[in-house]
């Protein structure tokens, strides 16, 4: 009772008190991924629980933030995904769009996102041209990119000696881009590009192009695919007697539940880049326990980044008064100091790039494995400024 | 040495025994959509999900009681086609007196369904599953190195296609089974239990489904989607080949397993496509398939 009353007592203090200290400010978040087809894992629901859950950590309803959060399935299918994209700002009054993995998708939705300015906080897809030929002063790519990737494992497996590559690559944007990345990357350190195959995207038999690879005098096969395109290619390569026969695979971009779905007998020793991992230290610890609580695996980069990149969101709408004028929003994201539990200092860039450490790690063998998912070891730290592609003089939004 | 079109004859001989591999589950499956059309008239929208069941019921025995590949490989099939049989007799038969359509429509809401189920429990990500042990390893051909286990694939695909073919066309069986579906209240008059034949028809073409689930198992990953990409192709297939035609299925899988194999080392990004340009030219000069009777 006592208890009660303390509680409508404090309520009648926020009512009163509300529209001087807080204003109240309507937001409305749409989180648009694959949730049914090969990426569903490493985004999927996650990705909507992980912006749930930084709208809750964030305190929005305190800070008089009402925040509602939707989501949509856009089936890897850019026609899709800009349908819904649509309809979000037409009629839903969606003010920001979260996560959107496949490349295609993306660039799809980023320019709908800035006729519409709103703003598009992406997490899951990784073409650098997001923030390049197709830079837009509403767009925030958060997580990583695909010179990143090149930058991280590129870099690394063409150092330790892989000079001759040879590329088998996911036939559509987000493919394209990486395997462009990866070969300026392999060039630049004095590695050779001998041939490349493109493979529909989705691809379920890789035993043809990993052939023409083998065949290809190549050192290192790099694998510019992502989701059961990658877990099926390494299976397959591992079958074909690849690995054992000299030739090295580069996954250049690997989730960690694709590794969890090979397995650490199949996987140990690939090198990967992520710019999160959930064993990293007490705060993702602290995090992947009460995100697990609620969707029973481990988060990827991808579902970290929806959670960061939200809350860095929510901090610019509260300091702007109001989520309306998309590029308003991300402008004070780029004046902000972000100190971010998962990122560490993340500073958005004049282009809407992201920038903060991304991390090399190596898949541990089975030994060294204690439990399921134990499976990286951090290798090395990339910083900022080495993993991401310099901004375009045009694509620089900030206010001089 | 020659060279086609810049293409040297190992690769070449190399990607024609993988389309032929490859080959080797579309005949399976193209089999048992044919039984299953030519027998029942069911344009079973549902195979590529019963595909996949069966692959993941491999797995759950081997995860849950143990049982390894070979007895899986009698088992699963045996598990999904019984599942298939309780799916014919409380739902399919209800349709068979009307078009086509209507089994369509059902069987493709049944695998999205199935497929549904498995997503929700066991993710999109896939799970492993290893090859048998006497199985893995391979030889080197000279041309390329041939993993055991796919050697293994190509020989028990044609066992079990020719198998099924022989029992159709050539047994009396097979001949109860064919005049039942011609005139099934005549064959009925002889004493035949018609309506139990075709419930294990049914079964029989969705346990063909469920042998090459198991098959796949060890080389592609376990996943809920593994058979919604495989049964569109499946189709065009079963319509290449002739609507019902128990050979022309078989003979077709193979050759467009072929065609597509080599599609990927000429143009690997029409590899996808190569199929369906395929079915439509053979549609527009002879739409009864390529084994298939004129109507």
């Amino acid at each position: 009772m006592i208890r009660n009353l303390a509680i409508s007592a404090s309520a009648l203090a926020m009512m009163t008190a509300a529209p001087a200290v807080a204003q109240d400010i309507d937001v409305k978040l749409g989180v648009l991924n694959d949730r049914s087809g090969t990426y569903a894992d490493l985004s999927g629901e996650g990705s909507a629980v992980a912006t749930r859950m930084a709208v809750e950590d964030f305190g929005a309803a305190e800070k008089g933030l009402n925040v509602e959060v939707v989501s949509a399935d856009h089936q890897n299918k850019p026609d899709v995904g800009s349908n819904i994209a649509r309809e979000w700002f037409d009629v839903a009054d969606v003010h920001a769009i979260v996560d959107v993995p496949t490349s295609s998708v993306a660039l799809a939705v980023s320019d709908i996102v800035a006729e519409n300015n709103g703003v598009f906080l992406i997490s899951g897809a990784g073409s650098t041209n997001l923030t390049r030929e197709q830079c837009h002063p509403t767009t925030v790519h958060w997580t990583y990119d695909t010179a990143a990737l090149a930058n991280g494992t590129g870099a690394a497996v063409t150092n330790a000696g892989g000079e001759k590559w040879f590329f088998l690559t996911a036939d559509y944007a987000f493919g394209h881009s990486l395997e462009e990345n990866t070969m300026s990357v392999v060039e630049e350190n004095g590695g050779e590009v001998v041939g490349n195959v493109r493979h529909p995207f989705p691809a379920q038999d890789f035993s043809s192009y990993l052939l023409q690879a083998q065949g290809s005098g190549a050192d290192v096969i790099g694998l510019a695919n992502a989701g059961s395109d990658t877990v099926n290619a390494i299976k397959q390569a591992s079958e074909f007697g690849i690995t054992q026969a000299g030739q090295s695979l580069a996954a250049l971009l690997m989730f960690v539940t694709d590794v969890h779905s090979l397995g650490a007998d199949t996987a140990q020793g690939l090198n990967l880049t992520e710019a999160f991992y959930w064993d990293q230290n007490d705060a993702t610890r602290e995090w992947t326990e009460r995100y697990e609580a609620e969707m029973g695996s481990k988060p990827t980069m991808v579902h970290a980044g929806a959670y960061s990149s939200t809350m860095a969101y929510l901090a610019a709408v509260e300091a702007v008064g109001s989520a309306e004028d998309g590029a308003a929003v991300v402008d004070k994201m780029r004046e902000m100091e972000i100190d971010d539990p998962f990122f560490g200092k993340v500073t958005v860039r004049g282009d809407g790039r992201a920038v903060h450490d991304m991390y090399l790690f190596e898949v541990k063998s089975p030994d060294q494995s204690e439990g399921e998912w134990d499976l990286y070891n951090q290798v090395a730290t990339i910083s900022g400024e080495d993993a991401f592609l310099p901004m375009l003089e045009e694509c620089d939004f900030s206010k001089k | 040495m020659f060279e086609l079109l810049g293409i040297p004859p190992q690769v070449l001989l190399g990607q024609l025994l993988l389309g032929l591999i490859n080959g080797s589950f579309y005949a399976v499956l193209s089999l048992g959509l044919a039984v299953i059309f030519g027998l029942l008239n069911i344009i079973n929208f549902a195979h590529g999900a019963l595909y996949m069941a069966a692959a993941f019921v491999a797995w759950m025995l081997l995860n849950y009681l143990g049982i390894g590949y070979w007895p899986a490989l009698i088992l699963s099939p045996l598990i999904v086609g019984a599942f298939g049989m309780v799916l014919e007799r409380t739902m399919l038969s209800r349709l068979y007196h009307l078009d086509h359509l209507y089994g369509l429509l059902l069987t493709f809401g049944l695998a999205l369904v199935i497929q549904g189920l498995f997503r929700n429990y066991y993710g999109i990500s896939g799970l492993p599953y290893q090859i048998p042990d006497v199985l893995s390893g391979g030889q080197n051909l000279g041309f390329m190195f041939l993993p055991n286990y796919r050697a293994w694939i190509v020989v028990a695909s044609v066992l079990v296609c020719f198998g099924t073919w022989f029992i159709i066309e050539k047994t009396r069986l097979g001949a109860y089974l064919r005049a039942g579906t011609e005139n099934p209240t005549l064959v009925g008059a002889f004493g035949v239990n018609v309506p139990l034949m075709v419930t294990l028809t049914y079964g029989f073409g969705v346990a063909l489904a469920g042998f090459a689930g198991v098959l796949a198992a060890p080389i592609y990953s376990v996943n809920p989607n593994m058979g919604e990409q495989l049964i569109i192709t499946v189709f065009a297939v079963v319509v290449i080949g002739g609507m019902g035609s128990i050979m022309g299925a078989i003979l077709t899988g193979y050759l467009l397993g072929i065609v597509e194999g080599l599609t990927r080392v000429f143009y690997p990004e029409g590899s996808a496509v190569v199929i369906f340009v395929i079915m439509a030219i053979v549609l527009m000069i002879k739409p009864e398939g390529l084994f298939g009777r004129p109507a």
